[in-house]
Parts: C-alpha cells; structure tokens; sequence
C-alpha cells in the first residue's frame, strides 16, 4: 500500500489541471477513472436518497441513521485522499456485513423467539385481530342499504360522512352519524325503486365514484345503537353489528360480552389463555429464551434418530464428493491427452450436464427411476422400486448427484491438470517411473494442493444440498412405522419437514435448526482446512 | 474460501426463513442502501406487487376518484380476473389491479400483509382460513341471509369458520372417477367392480393399469381420502358448533386401521390397483396414455383428456362393497378480504357486493372449468358443459376439506402411511405411528 502522505505529494506534482485550487479529488490523473468515481459515487446518493423516503415514511429512524453514516462514510473515504487501505477494503466489508453478517444475526435473533405462524405481528395487532374477527351481526337487527352522505356545505371529498340508511325489509329511513342514528322522514327524501337513498334534504348524497373515494372514512364510521354499533359492508350495505370479544386492560384479558369468558394472556408462549388450556388462535410474537434449542435437542423422534440421519448426511456428502471427484478426474485426465482427436468437443460435451438447471434434472431423474413408467427400469428390464427402499433410493440419490456434479469436478481438474508443468512428469519418466506411479506421487498430491479448498467447500454445500433430496426421493422411503424420519433425509431437509410439516411454519425453531447445522459445517469445515493447510505444508 | 460455510448457512437460512427479510425496518434499509434486494423469494411477491401497481397508475392516467383495489391470485386465475378488472372500471367506481403471485401464494400473502404490503383481496383455497385467521390476515365477511342462499351450501359451509364467514366462495371442486367409456362403458358400482373390469382390460391387453389414482413413492392424503372414508375412517370429529374438532383425531381410532387394511388389499401385494408407481406427476398422463379405463382426478384433469381426444365419462368414485360411500374432499376457492388492506370498504363492496352475481363466476369457469360455487352461475354454465353438474353430483357426498390449522398436521404423515400400506406395509404397525406423529404435531 502507498504511503498516504506520498499519495498527497504525487497529486501535487502531476497538475495537468494547473490551477491554484488543491482540489482533493484530483488525485488520478485519468480523466476517465474520475468520471467513473463521480459516476459511482453518484449511484450511491441515489441509491441512498431512494431508501431515504420509505424509511421517513415508517418512521425507522435508527434504520435512516445507519443509511446516511453508511453514505457519508463512502464520500468521505472516497473522496479524502487518505485512507487508502479503507479504499479497498470498504466495498467488500459493506456487503459482508449487509449480506453475510446481518442475516447471521438476525437468524440467531429469531431462534430466541416463536416467530412463525399465528406469532407474527405484536400483541396489539392479535388484538385487533381477535376483535374484529369476533363482530356479529346483532340477532334480529336490521340489513339496511347505505347511502354515503356528506351535509349539504360540505365538500364531498372532506366532509364528514353520514350513513343515510333504508331498512331494506321496513323501508324506514336512517341517518346515522359518529354521535348516533336519527330517523329521517320520508318526505325528506327520495328513494330509488331499488329501496336505496338517492337524495336527502340537508344533505348531498355521494356518487359511487366519491365514495369508493372515502373508502377509508366509510369502514371507519361507527354508528352507535344500544346493542352495538352500524358498520359499513363494503359501499353499499350497512349492519348491525357487535363484537363479541373485548380487550380488558385491567386483567390483561380477552373478555367474551355475552358468556363473560376470559381468556389471560400468557407472555411466555404469545397465546390467550382460557381456564381450562385452550387458546385463542390469533398469538402474538414473544421471546421465549433456549425454548426452540431445548425443543430440538429434546425432540424424542431428533433424539433417537438423529445420528441415523448425520451418518447418512455425511455419506451422502462424501460419497457425492469423492465419487464425481473421482469420475471427473478421471475423464479429466482422459481427455488431457494431447493424442486425442476432437478434444474440445468431447470436453464441450461433458460439461453439458453442469449448463442444465440442476432444479429441472433433479425431477427429471426422478421420473426416470420410476418402477413402471421410468426410463432406467425399461432400458435394463428390471423390476426395482428404486425410491421404494432405503438402499436402491440412497444409490439412486448418488447416481443422480455424480451425473449432476461432476462435471464441475472434470472442470477444475482439467485447470489444475493443465497448470501442473509438464517437465515433472516428464522428469519422473526420465527417472523409469510408471505412467501411474507418476500420477500417484507427483501429479495426484499437486492436484490437490489446488482442489482441496474447492473439495471442502463442495462437501459443504452437498451437505446441506436440499434440492437434491426433496426434488427427487423427498427424504423417503420412509419405514411404514414412522412417518417422520426417512432413509435419505438429510439434517436440513428433515428439520425443513419438523419446521414447517406441523401447523404452518415455526421460523423460530427453523431459525435454533440452522444454528445448529451452521455449528456442524463450520465445524467440519475448520478440520478440512486445517488439513488442506498440512498439505500444502508438506510441499 | 474460509466464508464459503457461511455462505451455506446462508443459503439454508433463507430456505428455511422464508420471511427472514420481511418485518425489520432497518434490515429493509440496508437493503436498499446497497443494492437490489438478494433472491429471497419473499419478497417478489411483495416487491412486484408494489412495482406493477406503480406502473399500473402511471398507464392508466388519473384512476377515478374511488382509488384501486388490489387483488392477488395465482397465474391462471390472475389473467381471467384482469379480463374483469377492465370492464368492472367503467361501472363500479372503482378500479381493481390484479396482481399474479405464481408461487407459494399463502406464504407470500400472510407475510406481505405482515409488512403492511399486501393486497386487498387474494384469491384461494377455502382450506387456507385456519392459518390467515391465526395470523390475522383476513376479516370476516357479513353477508345477508339472501346472498347466502345464492351459493351452494356445502360452499358456504366451506368459507365458514368459528361461526364466520370468512370469503366469498366463487368455484368448488371435488375429485370423481373419470372413465374412459370406450374401455369401459358401464359405471362401475362397487371398488371391487373396478377393479374386476380394470383386471379384464389388462388380461386382454387392451389396458396396463387397472387404475390412476396418484399414490406416489410418499403418498397424497388428498386422492386417498375418499377410499379411507369408504372404509370407515375419519380424520377430524365434526364439533358442536359443526366445525371439524382438532382434538377428536379419527386415525387414532381402529376404525382407521380397519380401511387402511382395504387399502392394503388394492395395493401392491393386492389386487395392484393402487401402485406407488402411479403419483401426481403421471396419473393423469397415464390416463391420456390410454394406458387405464379409470382415473380419479379432479375438474383440472379434464383439459388434458380433451386435448388427448378421450370419450370419457364422470361419476361418484365407487366406495367398498357394503362400505360407506367413497366421499371425495370438496374445496372451495374463494376471494379473501386482507385485514390489513388500504382499501377494506372498496374490497368488501366488490366480494360482498359484486361477487354475488354471476358475472365474474361465469368468466372464471370458462378459464378454467372448475364449477362455480354460484347457483346462478352453475345453470348458466350446466347447459353448454354436462362434466359441470357431474362433478359437483359426485361431490354430493363429499367431506368439506377441514380448513382448521391442525389439518397442516395431517396432510403428510397420513399420505406417508398410504404409501406404504399401498406398498405392502402392515396397517397395524403403520396407521398408529400416523397417528401419533399427527397428534405430537398438533399443539
């Protein structure tokens, strides 16, 4: 990295601007690196100003604050002079902590909570739910037509709104305001032959269009009666209604008007609880501390069957790895042959596999090892149910992850082979070693120098491949005695069907799962490398 | 390379968390402080919704003074719908926006409406009710007693959830035994006379099935259920107050055990009528294939079979002999109002008010020919298509599919024991471990 205080001389020095005016910005000399710079940070004023409005709007001001330090600490470092190493560092440290880091946190935040469905939004919007979910039409009131009204000064998009009602059985007529229903003579207005409002005295009765205009006034309006209040249904109906279910500060209750049930509620699992263990459906979001950690490690089912399940997980893994390694590097060495006629097609051709949407093969496949109708059981006359039982759909799951995978694996060795010098080899020969002798003790352990990090980072990812067992064999066949755990499940795709199998999704306790796999492949991945690390040691 | 683990858990996690963007402000800024938002699914919904609604107001000059309802439905139903958007402009007052949400619509739904981004009407299944209820995202619907009497009333009873109704319904469906009347002219009455005539076909080579009905390698609760409730079995006690009763589990119960037990016998190690091979991806293709007489599928199967050029007729699936009838689910799509909507009077003006009539029902039929839950509609409709009134004949009988949340429960241990009774699998050993897997998961 340049001394920051030569960077300032040497913008000193080289002023093709000439001028007087030590202008900061004039550092490069390229014209064009500077429109890009103006360019670029110009994208970023935008981009912020964008988020700005929507962020005033719902009022996230800590979410704004955060927005306009990230702002300014991009013009600043872009703009000063110094901080030189910041400049290269800053790009990738935003988008690690936006992409990678808050995530992370924001998984782990989860998992302390029950979010998920029936525990989404707060208490008060569980409330309002269970209140407005519980409003009947009052037995033996009356269906009136609404007519929207405002009075007769009043403009027609401000004013306040009076509800003039028609009974549609008794055709007697209403005006119901925010303080209460007054009859209205029938002299004073006219009807239409429908039974509806069509003109008031004192009023001015509003078109469709101007009331569709004050929807929100019109679902707003309350017009109180003894038994419960005239609501709005939809523009053109009005009914009497009452909810059934209230709020009660004083007991932190729900409180049933007519039974005078209550139902308390429970901060520790976000429900309304009755006397007797049942619940309102509507809960609210709470924290509930290790609860989703302790579920899972509890879980009888996890419990019992959860090192059935890793054993697989890594042999799937491994098998994936390690066999289209295998087969890639083989067809890799193969075709690096300069004797062989048509090489790029061949090579152009193995790779087509990889240029498919993995998403359609995998269903494809599966389709393919169907017992009657698949290809593979035709084209060999053979009678297997291969998703059928766990040891034909664990080779099936493999066959189709080798066929998908390695010509990835044929790829990067195809780009290590080539970057082995070929004088090595060569020199092994001259020494009288065999063509395979030579390959185990010089080629092969060079080639891994190279691939192991892609080794390890690939056993990741089949780790928890989830596609690959849902698109084909969705974790079964399962034994006829337990629905819940099948032979090729793997950890995220079993946890996928504990999460989100039961009623609706559980985020919060998918959110504990994910940790707990986060733990296992970070840790598999720490000895991966410290192994790769050792090799490259060794050379 | 040392991220690469991180970028997994990532990956997983945005898998698992669906919503994991949704709900936080300040995570929603950074989002835009830095770029596009990633490919977290949930947020197209949401995004798009915005963005086209946008659009929609800029192409359309100044919409008249009502404002604009906003509406989401699946693809199919999306393009019927706009059709009807452009004409109801012009007399309703008020404008409707359809919006197409073509993947995992529920979800996106409720999570949408969480963020105060969602719509003011979606379109699905009635089935949906016990989860947008528990999570607040929809509100009853006040109909008079004369609107209630237009529908059907196994739809209304679908839409129908602790004593409300919760959406307008627009179509029903039930599944029914479609046949191939040039392999097989007669109805057949009984399973067993099904299975006889689909045994003969296949001796004589005229067919390789004796029937479609999809099994699949995990099994699907939904095409088993009309078989399990012919054989005496029930999933939820109806309560009281006439709704399904979570706690009174019917596959706990023997009888659950004795009709999977006639399963069993039309299974694999059976009469091979039922085969795992046979699942949602080709039952209906092995029908077209001309490869059985007999499928069981629902009103959505009937496009292919025209296209194939299939003589078909539809009827009642046949029950045991000496069983219980065969009683099919019937669903009930219907138009939802969010709770959380900007325009709830206008939503509720146009499912309370407009889509009591016939008009709109119509025009989703013929986009699809699924019958509608309207009786006006349903005469329009029976005289220029005869499978209309089938269909709904054979889902006379038929159970309301259970709409409460512990119905999300049942679902996949209960088709995962199909399976494998289909394949052989004891149903002494397999119904019970059903059933409790069903009961651990229902709170």
């Amino acid at each position: 990295m340049a001394d920051p205080s030569e960077t300032v001389k040497d913008s000193g020095s080289s002023p093709p601007t000439g001028g007087r005016i030590r202008w900061p910005l004039v550092r490069s000399s390229s014209a064009v690196s500077l429109l890009i710079k103006f360019l670029l940070l110009g994208t970023v004023a935008a981009i912020a100003l964008y988020g700005v409005f929507p962020l005033i709007q719902t009022r996230s001001w800590a979410a704004l604050a955060l927005l306009i330090a990230a702002t300014a600490l991009l013009f600043v470092i872009y703009l000063s002079p110094r901080f030189i190493p910041a400049k290269y560092l800053i790009p990738g440290t935003l988008f690690l902590l936006a992409f990678q880091v808050l995530p992370v946190l924001y998984t782990v935040a989860t998992a302390f909570t029950n979010f998920g469905d029936g525990h989404r939004g707060s208490k008060q919007d569980a409330v309002r739910a269970i209140e407005s979910s519980s409003i009947i039409k009052v037995a033996g009131s009356a269906q009136f037509l609404l007519s929207v009204a405002v009075d007769e000064k009043a403009s027609p998009a401000t004013g306040t709104i009076t509800f003039l009602l028609s009974d549609a059985a008794t055709h007697k007529l209403w005006a119901g305001k925010a303080d209460g229903l007054a009859p209205l003579a029938a002299a004073d207005a006219t009807v239409s032959p429908a039974g509806k409002i069509t003109a008031a005295k004192g009023y001015t009765v509003l078109t469709v269009g101007q009331t569709a205009g004050r929807g929100e006034a019109v679902a707003a309006l309350r017009v109180p009666t003894e038994k419960g209040a005239i609501r709005s249904q939809g523009l053109s109906r009005a009914y009497e209604g009452a909810a059934q279910l209230a709020y009660d500060a004083g007991c932190d209750c729900i409180r049933d008007a007519k039974s005078g049930a209550t139902w308390k509620a429970d901060r520790g699992d976000g429900y309304f609880h009755d006397a007797s263990g049942g619940y309102l459906a509507q809960g609210w979001r709470v924290s509930v501390g290790f609860r989703n950690f302790v579920t899972v490690i509890t879980n009888p089912v996890v419990s019992r069957y959860f090192f059935q399940i890793l054993l697989w997980n890594f042999a799937f893994a491994l098998l994936t790895v390690v066999l289209s390694f295998a087969f890639g590097l083989g067809m890799a060495l193969v075709f690096n042959s300069e004797r062989l006629r048509g090489q790029r097609l061949y090579r152009s051709l193995l790779i087509l596999p990889y240029a498919m949407p993995s998403f359609a093969m995998l269903l494809v496949w599966r389709d393919m090892f169907n017992t009657d109708f698949g290809l593979i059981n035709r084209l060999f006359g053979l009678d297997v149910n291969w998703f059928g039982t766990p040891w034909s759909a664990r080779a099936a799951i493999i066959m189709v992850q080798i066929w998908l995978s390695y010509p990835y694996m044929f790829l990067v060795s195809t780009g290590a082979l080539q970057a082995i010098p070929a004088d090595l080899t060569e020199a092994a020969q001259v020494d009288g070693a065999k063509t395979f002798h030579a390959f185990r003790t010089i080629t092969f352990p060079l080639l891994l120098v190279a691939l192991a990090p892609l080794l390890i980072s690939s056993f990741a990812f089949n780790f928890n491949n989830f596609n690959a067992i849902y698109l084909t064999s969705e974790g079964g066949p399962f034994p006829p005695d337990n629905p819940q755990v099948g032979a090729t499940d793997l950890l995220i795709t079993y946890t996928y069907r504990l999460a989100f199998g039961g009623q609706g999704a559980q985020y919060g306790m998918a959110a504990a799962i994910s940790i707990f796999i986060f733990l296992i492949v970070a840790m598999v991945s720490v000895v991966g490398f410290r192994r790769a690390q050792v090799l490259e040691e060794i050379n | 390379m040392r991220v690469r683990p991180r970028v997994q858990l990532v990956a997983g996690c945005a898998l698992l968390l669906l919503a994991c963007g949704k709900g936080k402000g300040d995570k929603g800024g950074d989002k835009q402080a830095t770029e596009p938002p990633p490919s977290g699914t949930e947020d197209k919904g949401a995004d798009k919704g915005a963005d086209q609604g946008a659009e929609a107001k800029g192409a359309e000059g100044a919409p008249a003074a009502g404002g604009e309802v906003l509406i989401w439905a699946d693809d199919k139903r999306a393009a019927v719908l706009s059709d009807f958007a452009t004409k109801f402009a012009s007399t309703g007052g008020f404008n409707l926006k359809v919006q197409a949400v073509s993947k995992d619509l529920q979800t996106n739904f409720v999570t949408a409406s969480q963020a105060g981004k969602g719509p003011d009407i979606v379109v699905g299944a009635h089935d949906w009710i016990g989860n947008l209820v528990q999570n607040g995202a929809i509100e009853p619907v006040q109909l008079t007693d004369e609107q209630k009497g237009a529908f059907n009333p196994l739809a209304i009873k679908g839409v129908t959830f602790n004593g409300q109704i919760y959406a307008v319904p627009y179509a029903v469906e039930n599944l029914a035994l479609i046949r191939n009347t040039e392999l097989a002219p007669d109805e057949p009455k009984s399973m067993e006379a099904l299975v006889a005539a689909g045994k003969k076909l296949k001796s004589s080579k005229k067919a390789s099935e004796i029937l479609a009905l999809q099994v699949g390698n995990n099994g699907d609760a939904y095409h088993i259920y009309p078989l399990y409730a012919s054989g005496g079995g029930y999933l939820f006690g109806v309560g009281a107050n006439g709704d399904y009763d979570p706690k009174d589990l019917g596959v706990a119960k023997p009888e659950a055990i004795a009709a999977f037990a006639k399963i069993r016998k039309l299974g694999e190690k059976g009469d091979g009528a039922l085969k795992r091979s046979i699942g949602p991806e080709n039952s209906i293709s092995v029908f077209t294939g001309k490869k059985t007489a007999f499928l069981v599928s629902g009103p959505w199967a009937i496009t292919d079979i025209k296209k194939a050029g299939i003589k078909y007729d539809i009827t009642a699936i046949p029950g045991f002999e000496g069983g219980k009838p065969a009683k099919p689910f019937v669903g009930v799509q219907a138009f939802y109002v969010a709770a959380k909507g900007k325009n709830k009077a206008l939503a509720q003006e146009f499912v309370s008010n407009h889509l009591t009539t016939p008009d709109l029902a119509v025009a989703l039929y013929k986009a699809e020919p699924r019958p509608p839950a309207l009786t006006a509609a349903l005469e329009q409709v029976k005289g220029e298509d005869p499978d209309v009134e089938k269909f709904l004949k054979a889902g006379e009988s038929g159970d309301i599919l259970p709409a409460i949340p512990a119905m999300a429960a049942v679902w996949d241990p209960f088709g995962k024991a199909a399976a494998a009774v289909v394949g052989g699998a004891d149903p002494k050993t397999t119904v019970p471990a059903a059933a409790k897997a069903i009961a651990g998961q229902i709170k």
